[in-house]
């Protein structure tokens, strides 16, 4: 537990901090926690544990709705909540910085790099703005941009995510906080993305010997970066410590549970027999995008070059790469819902390009797609059940009661039978997700694609999904295309990894061996930068055998 | 269907101005047309509750014929408007390319017309009956429709449940209007109440330059125009028709912000 020390032996201290939302609805209930100079603190708890408001209390970032109900905090001895507003300024930034998770809406995209980055140095430095623009360039350079002069002229949308993070993080650590707060920096970012900016992080923080407060809800990057943990749900402390002891020996439930959503590789999954007959097969595929603009003489892009590949029937087959890799334009290119340039797609051994209407009106409607995001993959006026038996208008000669009862069946399945009549708004993540496997499986296609179906939902409920999907899958005995960044998580599902990096697969194999031997240099980083406990979880093993 | 009270009482006052035109198509307390220059520019009284005009014709029947002509000749320019731009809007914004360049071209050069002159001319083409003036009031509203539709489209276009509906078999066509068009909902109420009032006001602009609906019959826009030079005598007779205006206005506007919260699907709920 948290001792009771003096105040001004740790860098920050909150005390029995609580929280209120609209309607009195308590959003932190008495949570106390330290970070201790030069240390690095994460802040663990799923979608609506209060972990983002703690942070934003310690800059008084408050939204207008959410009400200080008690409890102090206390920054380089100062007490934050008996601050003026001009203090309060000249503390921001200075003290404390602050990154946040969306790289894409956190810079002002109608300003240059340089003007951002350079305002904080002149406002609370009092720099000239030649030593500001000296200063940036070198913290550009430290953060691994390449040619920061040109990045300081530049606007945000010229950057990738993983960049812009970077950049972020240089404009924050230009100002040299005791403290830098880093709320889910990099859940939006894909697996390389993530372990590049968190390095630069770690890197920084230490060298200005400032603290992290590091947000997050993966215990992967709390077992390789954090000194200590605090763990919250539901606004209530569930447990701190050292992050050792909770991912070694954790003593709530609530931590247990947390730990075992973490992605496993399975074990003794039936190998799939190699003889079976392909589902679907892409021979030589490649997928080009013309370029914008009526009279552009540019030649097309080129964003998936040369991909063959094979998905036997009842087989789970990841397709692993970095943003940007072509694999969410491959998986719907396959289904025919992109075009490709050249290359083309076998289904159950028939060339569709050479089919006629019905063979390609049968094969769209044996394929289907689950998405990413499912708050935005929901028709928002269509209820449930409506959304779920919407794919039956294409299955001839069901009557109204049939098509009720399939759906009925349908949402069983899935575990949302009492959902029917709910709108998607009036639902969780993980439930909006559950409805759209439904309607993706409903007509029992023989092909899925999953596009990153998991990346957007908490670790516990990724779990139950990856559980909803295999079972599904074991029973309907559909082909899966699991498409991913991480492959952790892939690890847990898949019968044979696909790995794809700059639109062109470059590895294949089964789990054990990509995640053991592979064989090219990227497929060996991607493993590397997959965030797990695994080096915490030896230790226990250990710990238990001597007791 | 609920409404909150603010929208039943939009709704009641709507009622009530209609029921009123509706009304003067059997009675009306005094001939609407009756001339009697004996009681001229009379003020309010219990015979004449809103006065008399410069003719001596009783100003509240003549109210009671003008709400059934300007709300007629709004509802349906507005309906015009709404349901073109709605249509060309969701063809420009779901097809794009080349079909979208062309519908907004036109949408665009139909824009830089001041809507008084697009008017003005549809009418000398068609004539200044009540045909020529909802279509002369319909055309000029629809291209700021098309452009609201437009844009609403292009943002739903980007969201995944568009391509789900592909996804799933269903046509272009099907999609459009099932998925595309319920969504495009909100933004046209708000637009469309907020469009009346202008229809209401250009009506009776287009009334005040002689090419609306030609005295004697009487419309909310040429009652005011025609008290304007009696305004310092006879202020009855601009107040009249305007708190006809605005009463309407205010009813419209209170239906038009329940009906948004209505169809707001982050509203609803099972």
């Amino acid at each position: 537990m948290i001792q009771d020390t003096a105040i001004g032996s740790r860098l920050l201290e909150v005390r029995d901090l609580s929280l209120r939302g609209p309607g009195d609805m308590p959003i932190l209930n008495g949570v106390s926690f330290g970070v201790e100079a030069g240390k690095v603190l994460a802040v663990v708890g799923e979608s609506g544990s209060g972990k983002t408001m703690a942070a934003r209390a310690i800059l008084r970032l408050l939204p207008s709705q959410v009400r200080w109900h008690g409890g102090s905090i206390f920054l380089d001895g100062q007490r934050i909540e008996a601050l003026g507003d001009k203090a309060l300024r000249q503390l921001r930034g200075t003290k404390a910085g602050m990154i946040f998770q969306e790289p894409m809406i956190s810079l002002n995209p109608v300003l240059t790099i340089g003007t951002q980055m350079m305002e904080a140095l002149v406002l609370h430095h009092r720099l000239s703005s030649d030593e500001a623009w000296t200063r940036s360039v070198d913290m550009l350079k430290r953060v691994w941009i390449a040619n920061p002069e040109r990045c300081m002229a530049a606007y945000p949308h010229e950057f990738s995510g993983g960049m812009r993070q970077r950049i972020m993080l240089a404009s924050a650590m230009l100002l040299k906080p005791k403290l830098l707060i880093a709320d889910e920096p990099t859940t939006a970012l894909d697996t390389l993305a993530q372990r590049e900016v968190l390095e630069l992080m770690m890197e920084l923080t230490r060298t200005a010997g400032s603290s992290v407060l590091l947000i997050t809800h993966n215990l992967g990057l709390v077992a390789r970066y954090a000194d200590d943990v605090l763990v919250l749900r539901r606004g209530d402390t569930v447990e701190t410590g050292t992050t050792r002891r909770i991912l070694a020996a954790p003593s709530a439930q609530y931590t247990r549970t947390l730990i075992d959503a973490l992605p496993k590789r399975q074990e003794g999954r039936a190998a799939i027999a190699a003889d079976r007959p392909a589902v679907i097969a892409a021979e030589s595929i490649s997928i080009e995008y013309p370029r914008a603009g009526l009279f552009s003489s540019e030649p097309p892009l080129k964003v998936v070059h040369d991909v063959s590949l094979a998905i036997r029937t009842g087989e789970i087959v990841a397709l692993v790469g970095g943003s940007g890799s072509g694999k969410t334009t491959l998986g719907r290119s396959l289904i025919g819902l992109l075009p490709h340039s050249s290359g083309h797609v076998l289904y159950k051994g028939q060339r569709m390009d050479q089919a006629d209407r019905d063979v390609k009106r049968r094969f769209r409607l044996d394929c289907q797609l689950i998405f990413q995001d499912p708050y935005s993959s929901l028709d928002p006026r269509y209820r449930v059940a409506e959304i779920v038996g919407e794919p039956l208008r294409h299955v001839a000669g069901l009557s109204r009661g049939e098509r009720r009862d399939r759906v009925a069946e349908m949402l069983a399945d899935v575990g949302l039978l009492d959902f029917a009549k709910r709108y998607p708004n009036a639902m969780s993540g993980g439930q909006r997700q559950r409805v759209a496997i439904a309607r993706a499986l409903i007509r029992k296609p023989a092909f899925v694609v999953a596009d990153e179906p998991v990346s957007a939902l908490d670790m516990t409920i990724q779990k139950q999904i990856l559980e909803l999907l295999q079972s599904l899958q074991e029973r309907n005995g559909f082909a899966c295309l699991f498409i991913s960044h991480d492959l952790g998580a892939v690890s847990q599902i898949a019968d044979r990894i696909l790995v794809m990096d700059g639109g062109r697969l470059i590895e294949e194999g089964t789990v054990d061996q990509l995640m053991d031997r592979p064989g090219q240099d990227y497929t060996r980083r991607l493993v590397e930068a997959s965030p797990t406990i695994d080096r915490f979880k030896a230790e226990a093993g250990v710990e238990t055998q001597d007791a | 269907m609920k409404l909150s009270p603010q929208g039943m009482f939009g709704l009641m006052l709507i009622v009530v101005v209609a029921a009123a035109g509706l009304v003067s198509l059997f009675w009306t307390p005094l001939n609407p047309l009756g001339l009697n220059l004996g009681a001229r520019l009379q003020p309010p009284s219990a015979h004449n509750l809103f006065g008399t005009d410069e003719f001596g014709r009783d100003v509240f029947s003549r109210a009671m014929v003008g709400a059934r002509i300007s709300l007629m000749i709004s509802l349906l320019a507005v309906c015009f408007a709404v349901v073109v731009g709605t249509f060309v809007g969701i063809m420009a914004g779901y097809s794009r390319g080349f079909l979208d360049r062309v519908l907004m071209l036109c949408t665009n050069a139909l824009l830089a017309f001041p809507g008084i002159l697009l008017a003005l001319g549809i009418i000398i083409i068609f004539g200044a009956s009540i045909t020529g003036l909802v279509l002369a009031l319909g055309l000029s509203f629809t291209p700021s429709v098309i452009r609201v539709v437009r844009s609403t489209v292009l943002s739903l276009r980007q969201r995944e449940f568009i391509e789900a509906s592909r996804t799933i078999g269903n046509s272009e066509g099907y999609t459009m209007f099932a998925h595309v068009l319920p969504n495009c909902i909100v933004p046209v109420i708000v637009l469309g109440t907020s469009m009346f009032g202008w229809v209401i006001l250009l009506e009776s602009a287009l009334s005040f330059l002689g090419v609306g609906i030609s005295p004697p019959t009487p419309t909310w826009g040429n009652m005011l125009s025609g008290g304007r030079p009696f305004l310092e005598s006879a202020p009855w007779l601009g107040i009249a028709p305007g708190i006809c205006i605005t009463v309407t206005l205010l009813g419209i506007n209170l239906l038009g912000d329940a009906l948004r919260d209505r169809y707001d699907p982050r509203m609803a709920r099972a």
